[in-house]
């Protein structure tokens, strides 16, 4: 009786939040198109989240470059089929495990951080200050960082698709002794936009839910340095929850469209 | 009795008729009633959770009340569209119980904020320069300029708030619990330096506090908020030699 009065009660409060990020994202969409606009506060955003995300996306993207064509090598030379790993290893990237790993990295690097952010200004009354001084603060805080984060997002994923891709050419080019020009002829002639524009949208995509949800969080966070902590662990959280459903989505639109 | 005849001849710059405000089952506000009058300290006092501070969010429209009329200058500010009351908030300073210093930008950075908002006040060529010095001077931090809020102490904090308060030239100053957190020097610093922005500027300005010593420096006239009610208004004399034992137990020390 217990049990089924707290999942009752656990899947009320989802609903409920469900209901609110609804809002929020009305809103957002609502206030985004209004003037005035802020521009200078925007370019500081994707400044800060696009430079300062590089490094971690770079990195991961190189990793999981090597990685991928080391585990998939052994394979592929058991049916005589190594020829192909530019072709598998550059569709396999663009298609699918670039935008998802830089949207999971983007989502605890930047979307973490805003939700820490707002909920520390909304903590100690800084959003309030700032409504007092006549400035509208979701325009400023809320519109600015889901933007930039939406902007920035597709950015970080070509330059990740691009530094993993250039990964696996290093290991082919030290265990296959294959060209720089051979590899990436190959991965170009085996990309097609039908690889690169959906990717492209879906980044989009993350990049909203990024945004949204760690906005959603700090914005609406509980008073306390708890409710601080609360909100950057839950943008984390709900966000990667929100991009793996976004990708089920956009794959499922994909095969519509392009017929994989 | 005599001053008090005085002051009510005055123009009265902000009142509050029977407002109620409640969060679920908790009556925070049960019909509190107070006017300001132009040039004049109001203290409010009150226990913590007594709803002093719900109220004066009320007052700047962070909060929407559930009943009851806000007016501010003539201007109902329940019934005010955003943009009018973004106008209004100009003449209203706020200064935020914890500073609520934007902690991504410098001092300059956040006495510049609020002048960008308010061109239509100031005019778009103002040296913006010019008046985050001379508010600076004013509190007496014009060598923290270019300093982060976190390098400052609370009392630093509280006198930067203070001076972003006073850059836009409000008419009506509201102080949240100005001096709560600092200790007796910095506190007593504080209250000149609002004696002093008064004397200087002729604000008006509603504080609410629970520092006897801060309402007693200041305060030209007293309301106690009790029950979500205004309980008792008098000068602090009054109060203070009350015997009813609610009034009483604010200013036994």
């Amino acid at each position: 009786m217990l049990v089924s009065h707290n999942i009752k009660a656990q899947l009320k409060s989802f609903l409920i939040e469900i209901g609110e990020l609804s809002l929020f994202t009305g809103r957002y969409f609502r206030e985004a198109f209004k003037r005035p606009f802020e521009f200078k506060e925007l370019l500081r955003q994707c400044y800060h989240m696009g430079n300062r995300s590089l490094l971690l996306v770079g990195i991961t993207g190189f990793i999981i470059g090597l990685v991928l064509t080391l585990q998939t090598r052994p394979t592929l030379m058991e049916f005589g089929a190594v020829s192909w790993m530019p072709s598998m290893v550059s569709i396999s990237i663009v298609r699918e495990i670039g935008p998802i790993i830089t949207a999971l990295v983007c989502a605890g690097r930047i979307g973490s951080g805003i939700g820490a952010e707002l909920g520390s200004m909304r903590v100690t009354e800084q959003i309030d200050a700032m409504e007092v001084s006549g400035t509208n603060p979701f325009k400023y805080l809320v519109v600015t960082r889901v933007l930039a984060v939406t902007l920035m997002l597709p950015l970080l994923v070509i330059i990740g698709d691009v530094i993993a891709i250039f990964g696996s050419y290093l290991v082919e080019n030290v265990k296959g002794n294959v060209s720089f020009m051979l590899y990436f002829n190959q991965v170009f002639d085996a990309l097609e936009f039908g690889d690169i524009i959906p990717a492209t949208i879906k980044s989009f995509f993350f990049g909203l839910a990024i945004g949204i949800v760690g906005c959603f969080k700090g914005y609406n966070c509980e008073k306390g340095t708890e409710g601080v902590g609360k909100a950057a662990n839950s943008a984390v959280v709900f966000t990667s929850l929100l991009l793996f459903i976004i990708d089920f989505i956009a794959v499922f639109v994909t095969d519509i469209f392009y017929d994989l | 009795m005599k001053e008090n005849k005085i002051i009510s001849n005055r123009e009265i710059v902000l009142k509050i008729k029977n407002l109620y405000k409640s969060f679920g089952n908790n009556h925070v506000l049960n019909g509190f009633n107070m006017h300001l009058y132009k040039g004049e300290n109001l203290v409010i006092m009150g226990k913590s959770g007594s709803g002093k501070s719900v109220m004066i969010k009320c007052l700047v429209g962070l909060l929407e009340a559930d009943s009851g009329t806000i007016s501010v200058m003539h201007n109902d500010i329940t019934k005010l569209d955003q943009e009018a009351l973004d106008i209004l908030r100009a003449d209203i300073g706020f200064l935020f119980q914890g500073s609520a210093l934007y902690d991504s930008m410098t001092v300059r950075e956040n006495l510049e904020f609020p002048l960008r908002r308010h061109t239509k006040k100031f005019g778009k060529h103002i040296d913006t320069n010019e008046l985050v010095v001379e508010a600076l001077e004013n509190v007496g931090l014009a060598n923290a300029i270019d300093l982060m809020p976190s390098e400052l102490s609370g009392g630093m904090k509280r006198r930067v708030a203070l001076a972003r308060t006073l850059i836009l030239q409000p008419k009506i100053i509201l102080y949240d619990e100005p001096t709560s957190g600092l200790d007796p020097i910095t506190a007593k610093e504080i209250t000149i330096l609002m004696q002093d922005v008064q004397k200087k500027y002729g604000t008006s300005s509603l504080i609410i506090t629970h520092d006897v010593d801060c309402a007693r420096a200041i305060s030209d006239r007293m309301i106690l908020l009790i029950d979500g009610i205004d309980y008792a208004a008098g000068t602090y004399d009054e109060l203070s030699n009350s015997t009813d034992p609610k009034i009483k137990a604010f200013f036994k020390h």
